[in-house]
């Protein structure tokens, strides 16, 4: 089953590195994985997407648990929350596929944020499975580019991943 | 405040720490260090004959005392020639602190000579490791890495040091506390949790007891041995935990796994109630969990590290705490409740175990002629009155060190359990008597293992370490010619030692005095003189030429479940099964 985790993480040289060493050592997988730093500049904060068995992710919240510089993680997955991803896509748009591409854009509500003659790259965020939908909706030959964030989440009500 | 350099505020922290020995090897980008070091007397300075012997030495040092471990190698080959010894280390817990060289922080990434990303190189097989890329950050570093390195679940941690950091100045204070937000390593079990294992074992009809490296290195010898007797239950040690139990208690069972004896593999399979100390379920003690799990029972699981809990099996109490604070709270509630197991069922249970013990699974047929590896082990531990710190190597011998000698106290036995290294033996052995300069040290090794580290010899004549060691060589790598023998038709490839040297005059050319042994007769004539007190200062190497045709017995091949061991051949046709006059098993068999 599918897992978001969430991960606050010294800020330190090196630490994103253990954790991805600690995926792939132990055969774990990775779909995605963000990471910024919060607003207390010492702190990163990791959303990791993966998936496996209950026992899986129960071991990969153990092992994470127990590098040094993991201050605390959580399974989103627990409770409700929220989840966005944001998608930059480069499309081509030319003839009468400009005017559908500009449509298709509204309907998920993206926006267009760079016109060229050619093209328009249009940014949207939603869940991971708006995202694959708007790219499903339209014509594949007309996809130049598409770069995706992977998701971040929180957790809905007042549940607060924080020190 | 005086500024002093980042090699002297090193040397200090060693110092701080209550360092004695420092086990390692210059080069380049240590100079700083090492003069550093020349320039001090507090500690002192082991010169080993190759990186690799630097960390197992270090190793064995914190394995048998409650004192870590340090080790220092420079850059690059230095370090590289480390990590098998970090490894080592690591995957059987150990707490050791490496001080490895890094090249100047301008020309990290550079491809500098002799550099290697050392950090990055030994993530996968530390508890932590730190470069230091700033002297003003070398001091809380240390305290870090020592304080990390024995908390919690033990385990090495590396400290990278740019050549420019040792020269670089600033004033030295080193930290009197820390704290580190991220890690808090637990103490006390779940007090309700306790509580429950409490009842489990006072309803238990089978308990059992088994007991792994954590209450060695966790210091819990004496509760685990209280236990035991409170309840009168048997008990089982890993490989990792001999010692933790009296191997000569009559609720000692023997070892289990792999090699672990009938009986004590049968209780493991049978048990209705298990007690799992700092132990973890490895593959090469139960082998196949489903296997392991066939016959129902219900296990308490105590361990330090939560994800050693429910990794290979499922568990009903897990409890996360230190073994020594969770068994001790564990029999203040056996007592305060006045819980024990049924009187009558445990009698069952040992009137079956007693079944299981009698025809001795570690039996061997005696020979005049050849000389049997089972009997050299014998024989030492009888000369030694089983008071000698024993090392291994890694294979048939190793198996028999633990099968045989009969080990009276946690940390005496010394082996690499985990990774399994051949060549560890020696320099442990070397770094025990340094510990434990007034122990006996024994180191049991074979002709292939003895091989991977033989230049120690060098080392221990330098530093007056009069270790024993007894090569059990039957010119084979031994357990990998049993394998072949049981699952490759006995096509023994490469696993036979051709052109062996003289071992009586490697060990003479080194300064030493060696014995080769032939002779079934002069096995104890020349253990009595190794260890007489003539020798006492002397290291002596012992060739023993034993029988090439020996296996180790029990096995549970892979795959198998406990109760499907091969039997060595005077037990052949026993049914591994509870015997039908001792029903109290209901649907479980």
């Amino acid at each position: 089953m599918r897992h978001i985790l969430s991960v606050l993480i010294e800020n330190e040289a090196g630490a994103l590195s253990r954790v991805t060493g600690l995926f792939s050592a132990r055969g774990y997988n990775i779909d995605s994985l963000t990471v910024q730093t919060t607003e207390d500049p010492t702190l990163s904060r990791m959303t990791i997407v993966t998936h496996g068995s209950d026992d899986v992710i129960e071991q990969i919240t153990k092992q994470l648990n127990k590098l040094i510089e993991v201050v605390k993680v959580i399974d989103l997955n627990e409770a409700d929350h929220i989840e966005r991803e944001l998608m930059l896509i480069k499309v081509r748009a030319t003839g009468k596929d400009r005017d559908e591409m500009k449509r298709m854009a509204d309907i998920f509500r993206g926006r267009i944020i760079d016109v060229t003659e050619k093209t328009y790259t249009v940014e949207l965020t939603g869940p991971g499975d708006k995202l694959d939908a708007f790219i499903k909706a339209i014509d594949a030959t007309s996809i130049l580019e598409t770069v995706r964030t992977g998701a971040s989440g929180i957790a809905r009500g007042e549940r607060v991943l924080k020190i | 405040m005086e500024l002093i350099s980042g090699a002297e505020i090193l040397t200090r922290c060693l110092q701080e720490e209550g360092v004695e020995f420092v086990f390692g090897y210059p080069g380049g980008a240590v100079l700083e260090i090492y003069d550093a070091i020349f320039r001090q007397e507090q500690f002192k300075h082991v010169l080993v004959r190759h990186e690799q012997a630097a960390v197992h030495a270090a190793d064995a040092y914190s394995r048998s005392s409650d004192k870590i471990g340090v080790a220092l190698v420079t850059s690059g080959p230095g370090a590289t020639n480390a990590l098998t010894g970090i490894a080592t280390a690591y995957m059987d817990s150990i707490p050791m602190v490496v001080i490895s060289g890094q090249v100047g922080t301008s020309a990290i990434g550079l491809d500098a000579f002799q550099e290697v990303d050392m950090v990055g190189c030994s993530r996968p097989i530390v508890k932590h490791n730190f470069l230091v890329k700033d002297v003003r950050d070398l001091a809380a570093t240390f305290k870090k890495a020592f304080h990390i390195a024995k908390t919690g679940r033990p385990g090495p941690v590396v400290i990278d040091v740019p050549k420019d950091v040792t020269i670089n100045k600033c004033a030295f204070e080193y930290p009197e506390s820390l704290t580190i937000r991220s890690y808090n390593p637990p103490t006390k079990g779940h007090p309700g949790q306790i509580k429950k294992a409490a009842q489990l074992l006072a309803e238990a009809k089978r308990p059992y007891i088994y007991v792994g490296g954590g209450a060695v290195q966790g210091g819990a010898g004496a509760q685990v041995t209280e236990l035991v007797k409170l309840l009168g239950v048997p008990c089982t040690n890993t490989l990792m935990g001999l010692g933790a139990l009296d191997g000569t208690d009559p609720n000692f069972l023997g070892m289990l796994g792999m090699h672990g004896t009938y009986e004590a593999n049968l209780a493991m399979q049978y048990c209705d109630v298990l007690i799992a100390v700092g132990a973890r379920f490895d593959d090469r003690v139960i082998s196949v969990p489903s296997q392991f799990l066939s016959n129902p029972k219900r296990i308490v699981h105590i361990d330090v590290d939560p994800s050693s809990i429910a990794k290979r099996v499922k568990v009903d109490v897990p409890i996360v705490g230190d073994v020594k604070h969770v068994l001790t709270d564990l029999i203040a509630a056996l007592k305060e409740g006045n819980l024990r197991p049924n009187p009558d069922s445990l009698a069952n249970w040992w009137k079956q175990i007693n079944e299981w013990r009698k025809p001795n699974s570690l039996l061997y047929t005696p020979s005049d002629e050849l000389i049997k590896p089972q009997s050299v082990v014998q024989k030492l531990w009888e000369i030694t009155n089983g008071e000698a710190i024993v090392t291994s190597d890694v294979g048939q011998h190793q198996m028999w060190a633990a099968q045989y000698y009969k080990f009276r106290r946690p940390k005496q036995w010394i082996n690499s359990g985990g990774l399994g290294t051949m060549g560890f033996g020696l320099p442990a052995a070397m770094g025990a008597q340094l510990a434990n300069p007034d122990a006996v040290v024994a180191c049991i090794t074979g002709e292939g293992s003895i091989q991977m580290n033989i230049q120690e010899l060098s080392t221990c004549k330098q530093y007056n370490t009069p270790v024993k060691v007894l090569s059990l060589n039957n010119r084979y790598l031994g357990m990998v010619r049993q394998w072949q023998e049981f699952f490759y038709g006995t096509r023994y490839s490469h696993s036979y030692m051709d052109a062996l040297p003289d071992f009586v005059k490697i060990a003479e050319a080194y300064g030493h005095i060696g014995f080769k042994i032939e002779n079934p007769a002069d096995v104890e004539p020349v253990l009595r003189e190794a260890f007489s007190p003539a020798l006492k200062d002397r290291l002596v190497f012992m060739d023993f030429r034993t029988d090439p045709s020996e296996n180790v017995f029990p096995m549970v091949q892979n795959g198998k479940g406990l109760n499907q061991m091969d039997l060595p051949p005077h037990m052949h046709g026993l049914q591994q099964v509870p015997f039908e006059n001792n029903r109290d098993y209901g649907n479980l068999c």
